[in-house]
């Protein structure tokens, strides 16, 4: 007979017990959002966090054993991004024909999202070092992670700041282009996923097919556009 | 499943490794997803095998941001005296560029007349 000490400790080491505690919470934070009606403050991957973050605070677990023990979900992060294929597949010649109206939407929406972002911590007199970081937010956390270090900003709070772009994005996008009248799922999922990454692009899935897709493929676009507009932006706002 | 499973590893390898030898500024599970999507459409086949594998994979795309996301909770100090500007920043900045993204596609879409509008 072994003290529940001791078995924690056991469990603690090995990968089962912070994947379960992940696919637990991600499971509750579903049927919260499904019982909640779709709403989307009450996302899927909030609650999970909410959850996870505060289990890791009782029992004291550093984020680094957490994330050991969870890293088979992290990893399916490259493959899942490969699947954005298909639905690109699918809707391939709705893209095409639709590829002017998409492109001037990456370069406004890419653009609205570095200046004014800049613009907003410029005038609250924010440091140059955050600014860095928080010019590449909209792309996806990767590409976002490469600019950012580049430009003289931290990995650590780029990362923390693309995330929380992404909820953000996830939880307003709904409301948002409902209040603007907007009903085309092309428009709406393509600008979520310009502005918004992958969790933008999640929760277009969530919503409708063809809006992940167009969602997918303005991730994928920005993470390109993003490398080279987030420099020259920061360059000609913050001047140095 | 194993099928289409390997492929789509095959083409995050081909990506990832794409990527870092013509140094590309796009990472390489992306440049997997193009060619990805250049094999579907080049052969029915692979698309006949991957599609059903790749929807199951999607309908749970957001469980993958979970454990990354975690690791935001614990450093949300970084944000530090700017937390409130950053924040601010990142309200505006996002909402703006889905308004207007989504704007502009439907202007556009309009201007050039659009068949499935």
């Amino acid at each position: 007979m072994h003290d529940f000490a001791e078995i924690w400790s056991y469990l603690a080491e090995g990968p089962l017990l912070w994947l379960t505690a992940t696919l637990v919470a991600y499971v509750i934070g579903d049927a919260a959002a499904k019982a909640a009606g779709g709403t989307p403050l009450v996302n899927p991957v909030l609650v999970a966090v909410i959850l996870l973050a505060g289990v890791l605070w009782a029992s004291g677990t550093p984020y680094p054993v957490y994330l050991e023990g969870a890293q088979f979900v992290h990893f399916m992060l490259g493959p899942v991004t490969v699947a954005l294929a298909v639905p690109l597949h699918a809707n391939l010649g709705q893209l095409r024909r639709a590829a002017l109206p998409a492109l001037a939407a990456l370069i406004a929406g890419s653009l609205t999202a570095v200046v004014s972002a800049l613009g907003v911590a410029l005038a609250f007199g924010v440091d140059f070092a955050t600014l860095a970081a928080l010019a590449p937010k909209s792309a996806t956390a990767p590409v976002a992670i490469g600019i950012s270090e580049t430009l003289g900003g931290s990995p650590t709070l780029t990362a923390v700041l693309v995330i929380l772009t992404g909820l953000i994005g996830a939880v307003v996008a709904t409301p948002l282009l409902n209040a603007l009248g907007i009903r085309d799922w092309r428009a709406r999922g393509f600008a979520v996923g310009v502005a918004a990454h992958g969790i933008g692009t999640a929760r277009a899935l969530q919503v409708n097919e063809r809006a992940g897709a167009f969602a997918g493929i303005g991730m994928a676009l920005n993470a390109v556009l993003t490398a080279l507009l987030a420099p020259w932006a920061l360059a000609v706002m913050a001047g140095q | 499943m194993h099928h289409a499973l390997t492929l789509i590893l095959l083409a995050q390898l081909a990506g990832e490794t794409l990527s870092r030898l013509l140094a590309l500024p796009v990472p390489g599970p992306v440049v997997g997803m193009a060619l990805m999507l250049a094999a579907m459409t080049a052969s029915p086949r692979i698309a006949g095998v991957v599609r059903p594998v790749g929807e199951g994979i999607l309908r749970h795309i957001s469980l993958l941001f979970v454990p990354a996301a975690v690791g935001v909770v614990g450093h949300l100090d970084r944000l530090g005296t700017d937390g409130g500007p950053v924040l601010a920043a990142l309200i505006v900045s996002t909402a703006l560029a889905i308004a207007v993204g989504a704007l502009v596609f439907v202007w556009v879409q309009k201007l050039v007349g659009d068949p499935d509008a």
